[in-house]
């Protein structure tokens, strides 16, 4: 990189503001995924002018720029494909207004998701995507991904919950969108830019919508000695109009690793765990919790818990959220999918994945948003073994081949980043990815704002290309 | 049209045969929009058609106004060119209906009616109860982002539409998003889609989640003597546990709206008399739940109305929960049936502030001696509908002045006020959408990638798009 570019990013930005040296950069080279890409430089805006100054040097230098927030994201979304300038948001991390009347909040884009709902609390309200990173996680790098989270069965995900956003476009202007108040005329820019993977604009202020906390929660563990039993009962609820207010589901597996990390009270010898949030006024929650716990019954469940109180609640939420890092326990590298599928398909998808994992050899764990079809199975695989790594992409793709089959999708809250890229073809035509990559190069025009995401960049869209292996000492610099 | 019209004529007949093709002036006139009508109409019986028309039309520089039902085609300004009417009725199948996923595939012009009677079956619906909803088609509903008092609970299309085909300006047939509840793959250039008005694309199918039906419901009317009181019990309301499926605040002057004779329109069972009155503010909000639950909302909304200083509480159940509900959905349409030139705006503002909105409404129709009837969502979104006795020059003068009045107090208020229906003369001496903000040179990128030919109801959106 250019050191005449650090030399004025300190300038402008200050010195404690830019980071350069090979030390410090390899901290910024990996996200919650799989992949790593090294920036060349990394730094640290305090304001949205700060960040069009980097934009606008940026594009003097003709050197990529990628936005992070706190690198927890699960598909390279934030990771510099082609070096470059890293953004980092963590110091532009001020809740900027709460609007209790209006229920609203305006945030800068570094604030971590659970803080704003901490922050509001006492107020009644919350933000409702709730990632299972929600501790770490940015409402900025929310926005960019359009992340879920359990309770987004109900309450929706992320973009159901932006009104408005500053941001800045890749030719260095700054510009708000959308509207505190609802249905501003014209196109739904914020629809758009949401999800958008940092591809079009760096966004430096986020208006939200709060939720009034509800009044009454009960936390069911249904346990069930089949899989296929746990999966049904899904099924069912859904068929049966029942929407609670989070719908998980954990395999033995699974819950086997989470329960000697968290020591939650998750049964041992139990085949699948759902973990099923109602939520609402007190008398529509009972009723609520008597129709699902009358399902999983129905399904053979073996058990229906009621936790008894918010601690027992909160520690098997703890199991839930926490599971990735038990299972990181298990192995050094896990391969995290993110299929979806319509729910009615739940019992055969599962099915086929178990055969998958057996037949490439992995034990293949799931946990998942049963509520809304959304799949995590959990490949556990060691890196230093490149035969492995390529196995377990290959089993990984099968799966998604079948989500897709069943009239599915690649990712249902992950993103597609780096990661996806390549499949992206399986769902989409190449008219199809030349009007997204025409819509991105309508704002991002010479490609320099997160460059190699999302769109493949091969020149034959229709084929797909197996990701080159990372070998160790050869990271892309 | 160009030089060799019939020509064009025989391509059009071609791509979607003769007896879909119409061109006679008495044809015709039933797509005029302000009395401009296109060269042609073309009924398409399929997405590829579409593909075929578009492409054609962009190569011969033809406007192109896609349209269902055409209840709400006088909304937006007049196209810049208007060749040829793309009439997509003939594409009105469910595509797909997985009851026990719900979620729903359909084509764009499917009536509403047919759509939700599909549904009811199953004990499932789409929370769109959007005015003309005995006519209005599932295409023109989301193209033209109506809301509904739904949204009071289940938010608007954007929040459940799952994924889009449409055809874009230079004829591409594309799709964003999928037909699952969540999904995060490519860019969601569906939700463009919704509200666009036909400025970038012409829908052929859209993807819903589905929703149950809710089981019981009630309704709740209180009675005001201003519109701050009414809007202290939204706030009270918006505090409390309740989650209501409807909360509208109405104007003393919907009272004669709603208990007239074009609120019997459709058939819709008579409102029961004393419900509203024409001199006050009326709060009403419809729950749905269990007898339990139910119960419960209609002691708190009583309570709070009481802290409120509301009067005459009434609660409504069956027939009459269908009868204000009805009337709530077709608020718009009652509207424009009961005047020669009626004017309505639409204006977004943050709940807090249709304080100052809602007296100024009252206030400008006053001293311009106009009838007017405003219905506010809990959620911020106002309709306030100007109601002159005639469509004279003197009428337009008043309603003008009026409009100005309204526009200033909603932009002091950090607002935005459309004006989605007036008599099409009038439009080019309003301020018909506003919303030339920051935003326009990001929508004017957009609009050059679908549709770089500018063929796409051009002219009619947000500023000229």
């Amino acid at each position: 990189m250019d050191s005449r570019l650090i030399r004025e990013l300190r300038k402008l930005l200050g010195a404690d503001a830019v980071l350069d040296k090979r030390e410090d950069l390899l901290l910024y080279e990996y996200d919650g995924s799989v992949e790593s890409a090294r920036p060349n430089c990394v730094v640290f805006p305090r304001t949205a002018q700060d960040v069009v100054v980097v934009v606008k040097l940026a594009n003097q230098y003709k050197t990529p720029v990628v936005g992070r927030g706190a690198g927890t994201g699960l598909s390279g979304g934030a990771l510099p494909r082609l070096g470059g300038i890293l953004t980092v948001f963590s110091r532009m991390n001020r809740i900027l207004a709460v609007d209790v009347e209006n229920q609203r909040a305006t945030v800068q884009p570094g604030v971590v998701n659970a803080d704003l709902s901490a922050a509001v609390a006492h107020l009644g309200l919350h933000f409702a995507p709730d990632p299972s990173s929600q501790k770490a996680c940015t409402i900025g790098g929310n926005v960019s991904e359009n992340s879920g989270g359990p309770h987004t069965l109900a309450y929706g995900v992320t973009t159901n919950h932006v009104l408005a956003l500053e941001m800045v476009l890749p030719d260095g202007e700054l510009v708000r969108i959308g509207s505190p108040a609802l249905d501003s005329p014209g196109y739904d820019l914020p629809g758009l830019f949401v999800g958008s993977e940092g591809t079009m604009a760096l966004v430096t202020e986020i208006t939200v919508n709060l939720t009034p906390l509800p009044e009454a929660v009960k936390t069911l563990l249904a346990i069930f000695d089949s899989l296929d039993d746990a999966t049904e009962t899904v099924a069912e609820i859904t068929a049966r109009g029942i929407t609670p207010a989070a719908c998980e589901m954990l395999d033995g597996w699974t819950l086997r690793a989470v329960e000697a990390y968290v020591h939650a009270g998750f049964p041992l010898d139990s085949a699948a765990v759902l973990l099923i949030d109602v939520d609402g006024l007190r008398e529509a929650v009972e009723s609520h919790a008597e129709a699902v716990a009358d399902v999983c019954r129905v399904h053979h469940a073996r058990e229906v818990r009621v936790a008894r109180d918010a601690a027992e609640r909160d520690l098997l939420w703890k199991g839930r959220k926490n599971a990735f890092g038990a299972v990181g326990r298990l192995s050094p590298t896990y391969y995290v999918q993110d299929g979806v599928i319509p729910r009615t398909k739940l019992p055969v998808t599962i099915r086929r994945i178990n055969e998958i994992g057996k037949k490439y050899g992995f034990e293949i764990g799931d946990i998942f948003h049963a509520g809304d079809g959304n799949l995590h199975p959990i490949i556990l695989f060691d890196a230093s073994d490149p035969k492995q790594f390529e196995r377990a992409v290959s089993a990984s793709d099968e799966i998604i081949k079948f989500c897709i089959e069943m009239g599915g999708s690649i990712t249902g809250e992950h993103g597609v980043g780096m990661e996806k890229d390549r499949l992206m073809p399986l769902l989409f035509s190449d008219a199809e990815l030349e009007l997204m990559r025409r819509v991105r190069d309508a704002f991002n025009a010479d490609n320099l704002l997160n460059p190699g995401k999302i769109i493949p960049t091969g020149k034959s869209c229709g084929e797909i290309r197996v990701r080159p292996l990372p070998v160790a000492g050869s990271l892309p610099a | 049209m160009s030089a060799s019209a019939s020509a064009v004529m025989s391509r059009l007949s071609e791509i979607v045969g003769d007896p879909h093709l119409a061109a006679s002036a008495q044809e015709l006139a039933g797509y005029a929009i302000g009395g401009m009508r296109p060269s042609a109409a073309v009924c398409p019986g399929s997405a590829q058609e579409v593909a075929e028309l578009i492409r054609f039309a962009a190569v011969e520089k033809l406007g192109v106004v896609a349209c269902g039902a055409r209840t709400k085609l006088e909304i937006g300004l007049l196209p810049r060119k208007y060749d040829l009417a793309l009439d997509v009725t003939r594409l009105d199948r469910i595509v797909a209906y997985d009851p026990d996923d719900l979620t729903l595939s359909v084509e764009p012009g499917i009536p509403l009616q047919k759509l939700s009677a599909a549904l009811a079956e199953r004990g499932q619906f789409l929370p769109l109860a959007v005015p003309f909803a005995n006519r209005a088609t599932i295409g023109g509903t989301i193209a033209s982002a109506m809301d509904s008092p739904l949204r009071q609970a289940y938010g608007t299309a954007r929040d459940f539409v799952l994924g889009m085909e449409f055809v874009t300006g230079d004829g591409t047939l594309a799709k964003s998003g999928g037909r699952v509840v969540k999904n995060v793959t490519g860019y969601d250039l569906h939700k463009l889609m919704i509200g666009a008005f036909g400025t970038l694309g012409v829908i052929t199918k859209i993807n819903f989640r589905t929703f149950p039906l809710p089981r019981e419901t009630r309704a709740f009317v209180a009675n005001f003597e201003s519109p701050a009181r009414a809007l202290d019990l939204r706030e009270r309301v918006s505090r409390s546990p309740l989650r209501p499926l409807t909360l509208e605040i109405f104007s003393p002057g919907v009272a004669d709206l709603f208990y007239g004779s074009a609120a019997a329109r459709d058939g819709m069972n008579p409102l029961a008399p004393n419900l509203l009155t024409n001199q006050a503010w009326a709060f009403t909000s419809g729950v749905a739940g269990t007898q339990e639950a139910l119960d419960r909302c209609e002691a708190e909304l009583r309570a709070m109305a009481e802290q409120a200083r509301g009067e005459r509480f009434s609660i409504l159940r069956g027939d009459q929960v269908a009868a204000a509900f009805g009337r709530k959905r077709e608020f718009v349409a009652i509207a424009l049936e009961s005047s020669p030139a009626a004017t309505i705006l639409k204006i977004g503002v943050l709940p807090s502030r249709m304080d100052e909105i809602l007296p100024g409404i009252e206030s400008a129709a006053a001293s311009e001696n106009l009838r007017c009837a405003t219905m506010a969502r809990g959620v911020g979104v106002i309709y306030a509908a100007l109601l002159p006795d005639a469509s004279s020059e003197e009428a337009r003068e008043c309603v003008a002045r009026a409009v100005t009045l309204i526009q200033d107090a909603c932009d002091k208020a950090g607002g935005d006020a459309t004006i989605p229906w007036c008599p099409m003369a009038w439009k080019s001496a309003f301020k018909i959408w506003g919303g030339d903000g920051e935003g326009l040179s990001l929508m004017r990128k957009l609009k050059a990638v679908f549709d770089p030919q500018r063929i796409l109801s051009p002219g009619r959106f947000v500023g000229g798009l």
